[in-house]
């Protein structure tokens, strides 16, 4: 059972991706194929709408707020938990650069990873997101072969954060010298 | 029957109406998601009603507003990339040139164009369809024959 338990735990790690994109076509297109890589999938049409799914605008009210109730933020927080965030560039109100930029702002988002995506291939438009943050770019219409580059930021993704049954990748040469018993009840291992 | 599709499907893609795409969004289709070409080209189809409404009415205004037409388009272009539709695109492109460029006449003359493009392309893939659901289960676009 040992080292079959290692395998598991990585088959059943869901990754939630939410994705963003003011095209009804483009949510679907996205949405289909974040699911054909098995990621669990949120999708919402605008950037307002993600930093709300976030729990960002709280916790922008939190900071600048003396006497704010911090439970309120990390209630939030808990309640989403997304691995990645993929965002179209161009959307009317706060588009992609705007919506990176403030998730990178964020102590409790900035080390979600974020992908940009446009139907423009404009060099300075590429850079500037890629300096403020962005893992990757991807080109319109985006394609299975681009998806799939998102698999290593998800996993390192991960390993930023403090949830049960993660196995942070440097970690695992320990979890398989842990006795079968110990594997099932992996907490706070950083 | 399955190779008059096919046949159908190259005609389509060798007149210029689809590209890549379009064979694209046909290898997300599968036995859980069926009619997922089908179901992404009625969403285009109705977004797009919406985009040509609001291009038409932009382009009675006097004097037309450029940045709203180029907007307008810029999404018009987007959708119509993700479906494949080829020839709409360049159509939208071209619109989008001339709205950089200002040029009124240029943008009403190549919208005309665009309607006849989507018109077009709105018909033939309707036989497809009909005819792929007659033929049954859908094939994945790489299994060959």
């Amino acid at each position: 059972m040992n080292g079959i338990i290692t395998n598991a735990e990585t088959t059943t790690m869901q990754f939630h991706v939410l994705a963003v994109d003011d095209s009804v076509i483009d949510r679907k297109l996205i949405e289909r194929l974040l699911k054909t890589s098995s990621y669990q999938v949120t999708v919402v049409d605008s950037g307002v709408k993600a930093l709300e799914y976030l729990g960002l605008v709280d916790d922008e009210i939190a900071n600048t707020n003396t006497d704010s109730n911090p439970i309120s933020t990390i209630k939030n927080h808990h309640e989403v938990e997304v691995n990645l965030i993929i965002t179209d560039y161009c959307m009317p109100g706060i588009n992609g650069y705007d919506l990176l930029r403030k998730i990178k702002e964020s102590t409790t988002l900035k080390n979600i990873p974020v992908v940009i995506m446009s139907s423009e291939n404009i060099p300075s438009r590429i850079n500037n997101c890629l300096e403020q943050g962005a893992e990757e770019f991807f080109l319109k219409p985006v394609k299975q072969s681009d998806v799939n580059k998102l698999k290593p930021h998800l996993m390192r993704g991960k390993g930023k954060e403090n949830q049960p049954n993660f196995v942070v990748n440097k970690r695992k040469p320990m979890a398989e010298c842990l006795s079968p018993d110990r594997i099932r009840t992996k907490y706070n291992y950083i | 029957m399955q190779r008059q599709l096919a046949t159908m499907k190259q005609s389509l893609f060798d007149q210029g109406y689809l590209d890549e795409q379009f064979v694209q969004l046909e290898e997300l289709q599968d036995e859980v998601n069926p009619n997922f070409v089908e179901e992404v080209v009625t969403l285009y189809y109705r977004d797009s009603v919406r985009l040509v409404q609001n291009l038409e009415q932009a382009l009675e205004k006097n004097p037309l507003d450029f940045s709203k037409l180029d907007s307008y388009m810029h999404q018009f272009k987007g959708s119509s990339s993700s479906i494949g539709a080829k020839k709409v695109k360049i159509e939208c492109t071209q619109f989008r040139e001339y709205c950089r460029t200002g040029n009124g006449e240029g943008c009403k003359r190549t919208f005309q164009q665009l309607k006849k493009e989507y018109a077009t392309l709105k018909k033939k893939l309707e036989v497809y369809f009909q005819f792929a659901r007659q033929v049954g289960p859908v094939e994945k676009a790489r299994r060959p024959k």
